[in-house]
Formats: C-alpha cells, sequence, structure tokens
C-alpha cells in the first residue's frame, strides 16, 4: 500500500469512548457513535452529544463510501522518522448520512495530483499490526 | 451596574515594548529563555520610563513560562496577577486584553504581557507529531483524539492549515497567487527594516519556485522559526498620561469562538460554514462592538501570519472583504503599504521580520500609533491586532493613540 505512513510510527491510545471504533477498525468494520436521545453523529467519540448533551450512543455501521472535503499532499518530514513515505495524501473525508462526519485519512495508491476535493472515496483498511487497523481510501472506480 | 461600567474600552493602555534582538532558530543560545523574557521586560520598562519595580502583573499566551523562577530572578516585589490564555498563538493579542483586565478591574497596576521563543530544541513544526527526538517536547504522544489524525500524516501546523488553504481555494477560487501576495508584499516591508530577519526582496519567481512543503503550502508561505523575546506593559489609561510614551489605549479585546469551532485545527470538524475561515468571525464581532468601530475605521492592520492563507480568510473574517472575497481583495493591492487601502503587516510579521509568536504584531501597533514606525501608515489612529487563527480561543486588540 503506497501513500501510509510507516506502521511504528502508528500508535493507538484508545479512551472507553474511542475503543469501540478501533476495535471494529480491526475487523474492518466502519462503525459511528450516533446519540440514543435525539439521533446526532458525534465524532470523535466523547463522552457528551454536542446537540443534546445526552451521554448515551449507539454504534452505527457506515460503508465507508465517502467524498473528499479538502486534503493536503505531506511532502516535507516534519520528523525523520517518516521521510521515505512522503509524499502522502491526507484527507478530510466526509460521510455521507451522518450530519457531517468527518474522517481524517489517506487516500492511497493515487497520484497525489490526481486528487480534488468533491472526488468519491471508498474505504479499506491499513493493517498496521495484529488488533490495530486504520481506516484508509481509494479514489473510487481507481 | 450599568452596561457602561462592564467594559474594557480605554479603561488601560500600552505604556511601554521592547524586545531582544531577533534571531534565527537556535541562534540565542546560551541565553536562557527567560533570560530573553527580562532582557525584553526591561528594555519595555525603559521605554515606559517605568521599573522592574513598577510590575507587579504578567498576563501571558501559549502556555507562558514560569513566572515563579521568573519573579524570583529579577526580585520583582509583589506580584498580583499572573494568568494565561489558554491555548497557544491564538492568544497573543488577547494577553493585552488579559492585562487590561486585571488593571481594569484593580487586581494589578502594571501587567506586563511578555512572549519568549527558543526554538533550538523545541520546534514547532513538528508540534503534533507522535514522536520526535528524545527530548523535544512540543511532539504531542498519541492520544484518544490524536490517534484519529496522527495516522494520516497531519503532524504539523503548516499541513493542518493547508487544508484550510485547499478548502478556501475550491470554494471561492482563492489561487497561489493570492497567497503569494501577502508574502511578498510582507517582505516588502521586512526589509526596509534594521531588525528584520529577512533582507532579501522576494519575487513571484522565488515563491513559484520554491519547494512545496504541503500542498498547496510552499516554503513562502511558511513563518519562520526563530529565537527572542518582545514585552508589552500595560497601565491604568490615567497612569499613561504621565509616562514617557504618548498612551496606545486598549479600546478593544476579545476572545473565543463558537464551541464548534472547539479544536477546529487538528480536528476538521467544524461546521461547514465556517470550516474555510480564521475561527475569528465570533471575536471580530465582539471586538467591534465593544470598539464602538467597524472595519472602515481600521487604518493598520496586524494580522498574526504564522501561513499566508490565514491572512486572506482574516481579512473576511474581519469584514474588510465579503467572506471568499479574500484573494481578490490582496490581489487588488489593497494589503500594501503604503498606498493600499488596509496597509498589513507593515513591520513584515511572522513571515519576514521575526516570529516572536504574535507579539511583534502588537508592538508594530503600538509604535503605529505612536507615529514612530519605520513603515509608517500616515495619521494613524486605530489597529486592529489579531492573535492566530488556531483552534479555540483565538483573540485580538483593538488599539487608538
Ligand atoms: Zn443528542
Amino acid at each position: 500500500m503506497q501513500g501510509v505512513l510507516p506502521k511504528d510510527i502508528i500508535e493507538l491510545t484508545p479512551n472507553v469512548y474511542t475503543e469501540p471504533y478501533w476495535l471494529a477498525t480491526a475487523e474492518h468494520r466502519l462503525i459511528l457513535p450516533r446519540c440514543t436521545t435525539c439521533g446526532t453523529y458525534r465524532f470523535p467519540p466523547g463522552p457528551f452529544c454536542w446537540n443534546c448533551r445526552a451521554q448515551e450512543v449507539e454504534w452505527i455501521e457506515h460503508d465507508g463510501n465517502g467524498t473528499i472535503y479538502s486534503f493536503t499532499v505531506v511532502r516535507h518530514p516534519v520528523i525523520p522518522e517518516v521521510a521515505e513515505a512522503l509524499p502522502v495524501v491526507a484527507a478530510v473525508v466526509e460521510l455521507p448520512d451522518t450530519g457531517g462526519v468527518r474522517l481524517i485519512s489517506n487516500v492511497v495508491d493515487c497520484a497525489p495530483e490526481d486528487v480534488k476535493i468533491g472526488m468519491a472515496v471508498t474505504i479499506d483498511w491499513y493493517d498496521v499490526r495484529e488488533n490495530t487497523t486504520i481506516p484508509v481510501f481509494r479514489l473510487a472506480g481507481g | 451596574m450599568s452596561a457602561d461600567e462592564l467594559t474594557l474600552k480605554d479603561k488601560a493602555a500600552i505604556a511601554g515594548v521592547g524586545s531582544t534582538q531577533y534571531y534565527k532558530r537556535g541562534q540565542s543560545v546560551p541565553q536562557l529563555p527567560m533570560e530573553l523574557a527580562g532582557k525584553a521586560l526591561m528594555n519595555a520598562c525603559a521605554d515606559a520610563g517605568l521599573t522592574i519595580d513598577d510590575i507587579d502583573g504578567f498576563a501571558l499566551y501559549s502556555m507562558g513560562f514560569d513566572t515563579s523562577l521568573f519573579s524570583q530572578w529579577l526580585g520583582i516585589p509583589e506580584v498580583r496577577f499572573s494568568a494565561l490564555i489558554s491555548g497557544g498563538g491564538n492568544g497573543s493579542a488577547g494577553s493585552v486584553g488579559l492585562a487590561a483586565s486585571a488593571i481594569a478591574t484593580g487586581q494589578a497596576t502594571c501587567v506586563a504581557s511578555i512572549m519568549t521563543l527558543q526554538q533550538a530544541t523545541v520546534r514547532f513544526g513538528a508540534s503534533f507529531a507522535p514522536k520526535g527526538k528524545p527530548g523535544q517536547t512540543y511532539s504531542a504522544p498519541p492520544s484518544p483524539e490524536g490517534n484519529f489524525i496522527q495516522p494520516s500524516g497531519l503532524m504539523g501546523p503548516g499541513n493542518m492549515f493547508a487544508v484550510l488553504a485547499q478548502r478556501h481555494m475550491h470554494l471561492y477560487g482563492t489561487t497561489r497567487e493570492n497567497f503569494a501576495e501577502v508574502a511578498i508584499s510582507q517582505r516588502a516591508n521586512a526589509i526596509r527594516r534594521p531588525t528584520s530577519l529577512q533582507t532579501q526582496p522576494l519575487t513571484l519567481d522565488d515563491y513559484f519556485n520554491a519547494r512545496m512543503i504541503s500542498d498547496p503550502l510552499c516554503l513562502f508561505d511558511y513563518t519562520m522559526e526563530c529565537d527572542g523575546a518582545v514585552a508589552v506593559i500595560t497601565v491604568s489609561a490615567e497612569r499613561a498620561k504621565d509616562l514617557a510614551q504618548p498612551p496606545v489605549y486598549v479600546m478593544a479585546s476579545a476572545n473565543g469562538g463558537a464551541g464548534r469551532w472547539g479544536q477546529a485545527i487538528t480536528w476538521m470538524g467544524m461546521p461547514d460554514e465556517y470550516f474555510a475561515s480564521s475561527g475569528h468571525r465570533p471575536a471580530a464581532k465582539r471586538v467591534y462592538e465593544m470598539a464602538g468601530v467597524g472595519p472602515s475605521d481600521i487604518d493598520v492592520a496586524l494580522l498574526y501570519d504564522h501561513f499566508t492563507p490565514m491572512v486572506i480568510m482574516q481579512l473576511e473574517d474581519y469584514g474588510f472583504c465579503p467572506i471568499g472575497e479574500g484573494g481578490r481583495f490582496v490581489a487588488d493591492g489593497n494589503i500594501r503599504w503604503p498606498d493600499g487601502g488596509l496597509p498589513v503587516n507593515t513591520h513584515g510579521g511572522n513571515l519576514s521580520e521575526a516570529y516572536i509568536i504574535g507579539m511583534t504584531h502588537v508592538k508594530e501597533a503600538v509604535e503605529q500609533l505612536r507615529g514612530t514606525a519605520v513603515n509608517q501608515v500616515k495619521d494613524a489612529e486605530i489597529a486592529l491586532v489579531t492573535g492566530g487563527p488556531a483552534s479555540l480561543p483565538v483573540s485580538n486588540l483593538i488599539l487608538h493613540r
């Protein structure tokens, strides 16, 4: 997979609110927390609904089809550990039918010059190590 | 209490400003960071006609520094106020508002706002990176929220602001030529000043030949990395009249922003309506209301310029042009000194004079309103200063002579 950071730089440190998300990504499933009181998605996962302040959520599965909301092509390594992996396309991907939930991810295996705002993307999975998988995206039809 | 009594307007004034020499990253060693702060503060005291014995408060930002050790070193007779605005460079302009608040409420009489910076070991460019060299304190260890960001490669502020800039270009047709105009106009201002670290003009060819750092941002869209310190002393409006310099009054200051702006710059979850903005719109509205002035009353604007597109977005958010028109506003020459309608960053800013996390902007505003600026805006009466577009809370300051 081209266009992702080295595996040893990626370390997940979930808390009680984010752990269900990462347990699901390890199984290659995307789930998002939605308020059981008012139906508002909250992301990143946290203790309160920003709309109604209720706490309880249900986890809703999403198919991971989204659109590129914005992006940058990271070319300069701010730390030497990532130098060989660059450039990477770091993209903000908006997920439809979620009230505007956005994931910050990579668009992989593409020429950075081909990436444009508004393009459709589909989810894929970057298996970092056992029990650690990061969602990434591919240009739809690419 | 009447509403009139509940305003900060004109209760306090800046009496003195001072700085050290500015240095390229690491070149202020072996001086200590708080040693630079002390030297800047003594220069500000001399400017004001005050002494260190007069200082009784600190109003800081960007995590501040250890005022206990600093006060111990300098033998401050009595510290009566020591506080800071949360966050980072967002609080630069607001730190003077915080000082004015302490004075207006009788908590202190002579408050120093100081920024000192030494990037020998600490590099803000990697401030959101999960790992770095041992001892580098500004890389961010993995956190539950950071887990959703760091694996993407967004590891420095420039990566984050590039995402906002890309969206602004997409929505409004803003161009890299527009970003270049910010860099080039500020460089032209800087090279007239002996204090500036950048001494050569910047051309459009230079700009387009520079390496890309994080598309759409190239090298010249980024601030420099510097060392140095700047101190600003605020006292009551009454007291300022009897000191060495003409008072520069704190007309208004605000900090904050919408809750859902929140961790905007790292999280990227802010509402679509103001995603491609500086986050300053709510604070801009409040500062104008407190000051009782509007954009057309501002004679010179010192806008925090860590990255060129954020100057353009602030021009929009402070109402100098409609939302989305910032690129065309700069293309029309409006921000140029001396002939533009709104000279911006007449000192050269973070981009080209020195990056002291925005405090040079306060110093320049004071010099403009005293009439002593190197690139003086003729008859400047009112200046706007902003803190860095960033996560909550952003801040600002309107000063008048
Ligand atoms: Zn709710």
